[in-house]
């Protein structure tokens, strides 16, 4: 090898290192910056519509509500606590849905057993953080155990039907099947609830005033710090992914790999260990999520199906494939569910579903899909 | 080319065995056998059958089925009689079975219309979606679907003397039915449409340059395979007598899938076979196993088909004949993977 190619490599990942760091921050300002005025010029009446629903919706998260305004929508506590609801559900859709996507995106499996892993990583969570009694423990061993088991799958069974997408798919529902039975036969019916560490329990007090009393104390707005810390947990995983899809070479790789499979096996990359590394990071995101979402919620039989459908639809919305999708995705099937629960409470399923009928009626691939 | 027979002339004689069986079962049989493995099975292979005219002949693997046949179910105690004291129109029989029927064929077209604007894959993430997301609706609303509970004391009618949910007559209910939906997919795979459904199934962009329309072809589909899993939910809700969102849960809709595939999706025959297996070992089971651990034994057989015998029983069937075949002429060539044309021939 070239000394010149060596230097570059390492330059190259120096760069790789440091650019995250130091101009990341800029580079994703300066990117949304120019897209913004592009869009501006492209589809003005769009444009400024969103800009001004998002004017308006920061409005009514800070401004003190008018009278007009509490009888048209109820309180505002109930308004920003929903949407402070979705924000955080939205979170928790979009770790479980990220691996979803990722690995459908790669591999074309419909991984119908991704609720099952999000379960089991639940279970294994909390068995973990009952015997040790360390959270963060239970929620990094749910990690690595479903990541594992992720590689076994992909190694003893996906591999062998490489290419056979639908077969792959039915093998995922029969493990699905077997695996939501097994775990009623070891864990039972009951509905568990983990304890999230103590620095993460009570309420924190936002910078929102909820109401105003009679005597002219504003009232500030209290919410669970858990579900706030959930939301930053998606965030950081989110960035994370995002950093490691765009400025790693393993990223590089995994998204050649969406876009076309047996060019990336051409170029002599080892595809088969991608695959077994992207599963195993969309099934640790799984497991890493139900140690999450158990705690916010809790964990009980038929929370898989509940995840899966979630994930189903937040990547149909999203885009198969696209991380970026999944955040969006997560984000108005989320708020769609809140909002739904808070506003008219037996059509919340009916709205969720509107979303998806709409985005399939104009944009099949999804919203961030390739076509 | 074989020389043109008439339509009977062409039917194996396994097939004749097979109707006099089926024809005389009741008359043997208790009535548990007649009713509960039966007129189950048939229901069950029905709404399979559904399913694997989508999934065998177009390709499009829906698991939205037993949410076509709850439709279906819960339609005759909206609009007929129950015994909850929610909604029932009372409307006549000979009216509601087949408007049942009907608004069934229809949901299953809008669910077609949204799938089929996808490819392949992407049509059981979204018919599951679609399952998932009715089973919670229904579940929820309690105007029009009496939320949890559900719909009960759905009655059966009764004409020419005879009340239909006693097990004889609901067998043959149920089997002439089955025959008729059965005989219609043979006759129908191999009618122009048919046969353009399955060329579309083979290669969609080349259909579409030759000027078929994929997606009406593909629609339609979903409306025969509405009009059979209606059949089976009106059947199903009467077996029954109730009707709640467990009777469409997903596991439910998973089930269906299982059979289609157990069975096999190369001929029709394949959703009773595996219906036959499925409901012969959730009553029987209980004495192998534990009947809490049903799920996995049903879960295993699926996999272990999925992994080992892709085309199920049918595909061992073939397998076997085939091996027969060999047998009996040695210097015959051996019958190679089959098509699904050949599949059509062996076993009609």
């Amino acid at each position: 090898m070239h000394l010149k190619t060596v230097l570059g490599e390492i330059s190259g990942y120096a760069i790789m290192l440091y650019a995250p760091i130091a101009g990341l921050g800029g580079h994703i300002a300066n990117s949304y910056r120019i897209e913004v005025v592009r869009s501006l010029r492209q589809r003005p009446l769009l444009t400024a519509l969103v800009l001004l629903l998002a004017v308006v919706l920061l409005w009514m998260i800070f401004a003190v509500w008018p009278e007009w305004l509490v009888d048209a929508l109820g309180r505002k506590k109930t308004f920003v606590n929903t949407l402070l609801n979705g924000l955080t559900l939205a979170g928790l859709y979009f770790l479980v849905a990220s691996g979803f996507t990722l690995v459908f995106g790669l591999m074309r499996n419909v991984n119908l057993a991704h609720g099952a892993m999000y379960l089991l990583g639940g279970y294994i969570g909390y068995e973990v953080a009952e015997r040790t009694g360390s959270w963060i423990l239970g929620a990094a061993v749910a990690f690595l155990a479903l990541a594992i088991i992720g590689v076994v799958l992909q190694l003893v069974v996906f591999r062998r039907m490489q290419g056979d997408d639908l077969r792959q798919t039915l093998v995922t529902i029969g493990i699905s099947i077997v695996a939501a039975d097994l775990m009623l036969a070891v864990w039972s019916g009951t509905t568990y609830q983990f304890q999230p560490p103590d620095w993460l329990f009570g309420a924190t007090e936002l910078p929102i005033i909820s109401a105003i009393r009679s005597s002219g104390d504003a009232v500030f707005l209290k919410y669970p710090t858990y579900r706030l810390a959930v939301l930053f947990i998606a965030i950081v995983v989110g960035v994370a992914l995002w950093l490691f899809l765009n400025r790693t070479k393993l990223g590089m790789m995994v998204r050649a790999g969406v876009d076309d499979r047996s060019m990336l096996e051409a170029t002599g990359v080892n595809v088969n260990l991608v695959f077994a590394m992207v599963f195993a990071i969309g099934a640790g995101l799984a497991g890493f999520a139900g140690v999450i979402g158990g705690t916010a919620l809790s964990i009980a039989p038929g929370e898989d199906v509940r995840y899966l459908l979630a994930s189903l639809v937040v990547v149909i919305v999203g885009g198969m494939g696209s991380v970026t999708g999944a955040a969006i995705g997560a984000l108005l099937i989320g708020m769609a569910e809140q909002f739904g629960l808070a506003y008219f409470p037996t059509y919340g399923v009916v709205l969720t579903f509107l979303i998806m009928i709409g985005v399939l009626a104009f944009r099949p691939q999804g919203l961030m899909g390739q076509a | 080319m074989t020389t043109p027979r008439s339509y009977l002339g062409q039917i194996q004689p396994g097939w004749w065995v097979l109707a006099a069986f089926l024809l005389v079962y009741p008359w043997f049989a208790t009535n548990f056998f007649t009713y509960q493995i039966g007129g189950y099975t048939l229901i069950l292979g029905m709404i399979a059958l559904s399913l694997m005219v989508l999934a065998g002949y177009g390709g499009m693997v829906s698991l939205a089925q037993i949410t076509v046949a709850g439709v279906a179910a819960y339609t005759l105690p909206i609009f007929g009689e129950n015994s909850v004291g929610v909604l029932g129109l009372g409307w006549p029989e000979w009216v509601l079975y087949p408007f049942a029927i009907l608004i069934a064929a229809v949901f299953s077209t809008l669910v077609g219309l949204i799938s089929v604007r996808t490819e392949g894959i992407y049509t059981i993430m979204i018919t599951l979606a679609i399952a998932v997301s009715f089973f919670f609706f229904a579940r929820q609303n309690y105007a029009l679907f009496n939320g949890f509970q559900g719909f009960s004391g759905v009655d059966a009618p009764s004409f020419w003397g005879i009340y239909w949910r006693d097990p004889m007559p609901f067998y043959y209910l149920c089997l002439a039915c089955a025959a008729f939906f059965f005989c219609a997919t043979v006759y129908g795979a191999r009618s122009t449409f048919g046969l353009t459904l399955q060329a579309i199934r083979d290669n969609p962009r080349r259909m579409g340059a030759l000027g078929y329309n994929v997606t009406a072809h593909r629609v339609y589909a979903f409306f025969l395979a509405g009009l059979i899993a209606g059949t089976a939910g009106v059947l199903l809700v009467l077996f029954n007598g109730r009707v709640s969102p467990g009777t469409i849960g997903v596991d439910i809709a998973i089930d269906i899938l299982v059979i289609a595939v157990v069975g096999g999706l190369r001929h029709p025959i394949g959703p009773f076979l595996g219906a036959l297996a499925f409901v012969l070992l959730e009553n029987f089971a209980i004495d192998l196993i534990d009947r809490e651990r049903f799920n996995t034994v049903i879960g295993m057989a699926f996999l272990l088909v999925v992994f080992f015998s892709p085309d199920g029983l049918i595909g061992l069937w073939q397998k076997a004949a085939a091996k027969m075949r060999r047998r009996d002429n040695h210097g015959a060539k051996p019958t190679v993977k089959s098509t699904g044309e050949e599949t059509q021939a062996d076993l009609a």
